[in-house]
């Protein structure tokens, strides 16, 4: 890269804002999409009063957040009380900083345009920033001193600690075939002839189904959103909040929906490449053409969370005892199984 | 660059360790550690360790000491009475702490080969390909057996929880009644 280290620290600034500004009116969005969808589950509308389809209901709803009273409980503890919205939010949002969603150097002076940071650890980045986000949920049970809360928050760091597991070595099968940590490469490695070389129709077809049904459980979605059930623990962890500390819990939720969103994007279905791979040729106008690898990634990432509220609208919620045997006993030694398979595979080719 | 970062960095890390010992309540000194222990892993990166240091904090911040917290929340542990403690302790105690960590320095600055740290790039930039390549290439080429050994290790620890938990759960116990999970 030929930028000075100013202008590298103007770019980094201008992305951060960009994409932070993105991931929030993406993260109101997805909360819309998942409401008008499972309304149409359910046989119903879902919101549709406020602007034309409803579309303008997440920035209402942002504004009802904001101005509603905060009440903040007697018995919390204040500064952790403070501190775990905070905590799980950022966490969520971080994690974008090392996903690539279009071409490489595509700015002026070779800057990576559409990524925050190129790093070679950019999927340990990911695992590392998520295993951070714990402390919110965790911290936010505990510190609200409400028994409800402190279950839920236990039941929720519990399944986030083992499934993580699950998680982390659905991943290693793709690593051992890419031979990289970075992000960049993975997607490189798949886009050779388009939707044949992606990962999720070779070797690790298995790997992605471990990640998805881990990834679930990692943000705390249905069906294994035990730590909100609502029917025993009135609302798990974030029962004592209210207002926009709420509402950032919510948000950071859904943030992390979309994060897993763009990571099985990137590692699994290609990433900012076109399923035709070369067949057609790349369009030739320039904004065209740095445009066109987004549409892509929006596209995938879409289909994710449009996976997400269907699996809501469908399944019901699994049994604690369920939970654990299922990440313990079936996704663990499954993914073991992979790495293994992978490993010989890789070895012998 | 890297030298402000390092500074505010290494900061970071000395209040986070003073916190954690002035802390009364324990999830407070627990939170100071996951503080110490990310600042030290922005400090490997500084130094271009970059697999070190999101393994500190994979491992470290995101595993240990969750269970730490864990721990601390599912025992209720309450705020830690204080002592003024004795005046010995305080007269003797400081000095000869600072005495010796003192003397580690200056064994450590002393030692041959262990070369100067540079606050750079540096080890990104090893011949041979990026630093996981590298590290991964001696792991288990040179090092493999005490590699082996310490996993063996670590498994042995695993196995003897396991025995242990079972061998609890085997006796009928008073306070929790007996659940069917099957």
């Amino acid at each position: 890269m030929h930028v000075t280290i100013f202008e590298f620290f103007l770019w980094s600034l201008l992305k951060v804002a960009v994409v932070t500004v993105v991931m929030l009116l993406g993260v109101a969005y997805t909360v819309l999409l998942e409401r008008k969808l499972v309304g149409r589950i359910q046989n119903r509308w879902g919101p549709s009063r406020v602007g034309p389809f409803g579309l303008l209901q997440p920035l209402v709803d942002g504004a009802k957040s904001f101005l509603k009273e905060d009440i903040i409980p007697t018995g919390v503890y204040r500064p952790l009380y403070l501190l775990a919205p905070i905590l799980a939010l950022g966490c969520a949002l971080m994690s974008i900083a090392v996903v690539p969603f279009g071409e490489p150097n595509v700015g002026p002076g070779g800057v990576h345009l559409f990524e925050i940071a190129d790093l070679n650890i950019g999927l340990l980045i990911i695992l590392g920033v998520t295993s951070v986000g714990v402390y919110g949920i965790a911290l936010a049970g505990w510190s609200s001193n409400n028994k409800y809360s402190l279950l839920g928050s236990l039941r929720s760091s519990a399944q986030l600690i083992s499934y993580e597991l699950a998680l982390g070595l659905s991943l290693v099968g793709v690593v051992l075939q890419t031979g990289s940590l970075n992000l960049r490469v993975i997607v490189e490695k798949q886009a050779e002839k388009g939707i044949v070389t992606w990962n999720i129709c070779g070797m690790q077809f298995v790997a992605f189904f471990i990640y998805l049904m881990a990834a679930y459980a990692e943000t705390n979605r249905s069906p294994f959103d035990l730590p909100e059930a609502e029917s025993e623990l009135t609302g798990g962890y974030h029962t004592e909040y209210s207002s926009m500390k709420f509402a950032m819990f919510f948000m950071a939720e859904y943030a992390n929906m979309i994060t897993v969103g763009c990571v099985a994007t990137l590692l699994f279905f290609g990433g900012w490449t076109s399923p035709l791979g070369d067949l057609i040729d790349p369009p030739q106008n320039i904004f065209v053409h740095a445009l066109f690898p987004i549409f892509w990634f929006v596209l995938k990432v879409f289909c994710f969370l449009f996976l997400y509220v269907w699996v809501r609208g469908t399944l019901p919620r699994f049994r604690y005892d369920q939970l654990m045997n299922f990440g313990w006993r079936i996704l663990m030694p499954l993914a073991i199984l992979n790495i293994l398979a992978t490993s010989l595979w890789v070895a012998y080719h | 660059m890297h030298l402000i970062l390092f500074v505010v960095f290494a900061g970071f890390c000395l209040a986070g360790a003073i916190n954690l010992l002035l802390q009364s309540h324990p999830i407070n000194s627990a939170l100071s550690l996951i503080v110490v222990m990310t600042s030290l892993a922005v400090l490997y990166l500084l130094l271009g360790a970059e697999f070190l240091a999101i393994a500190q904090v994979i491992v470290y911040a995101g595993a240990i000491m969750v269970l730490f917290t864990f721990v601390v929340m599912l025992l209720n542990a309450g705020r830690e009475e204080r002592t003024l403690g004795s005046r010995s302790a305080r007269n003797v105690g400081f000095p000869a702490a600072v005495a010796i960590l003192a003397i580690i320095a200056t064994i450590i600055l002393k030692a041959q080969g262990l070369g100067t740290a540079q606050l750079s790039d540096g080890l990104t930039d090893v011949k041979g390909g990026t630093n996981i390549e590298v590290l991964s290439t001696v792991l288990f080429t040179r090092l493999l057996l005490p590699f082996e050994v310490t996993s063996v290790l670590i498994l042995i620890a695993i196995l003897g929880a396991v025995a242990l938990a079972r061998h609890g759960a085997g006796e009928p116990s008073a306070s929790e009644p007996k659940v069917d999970n099957q």
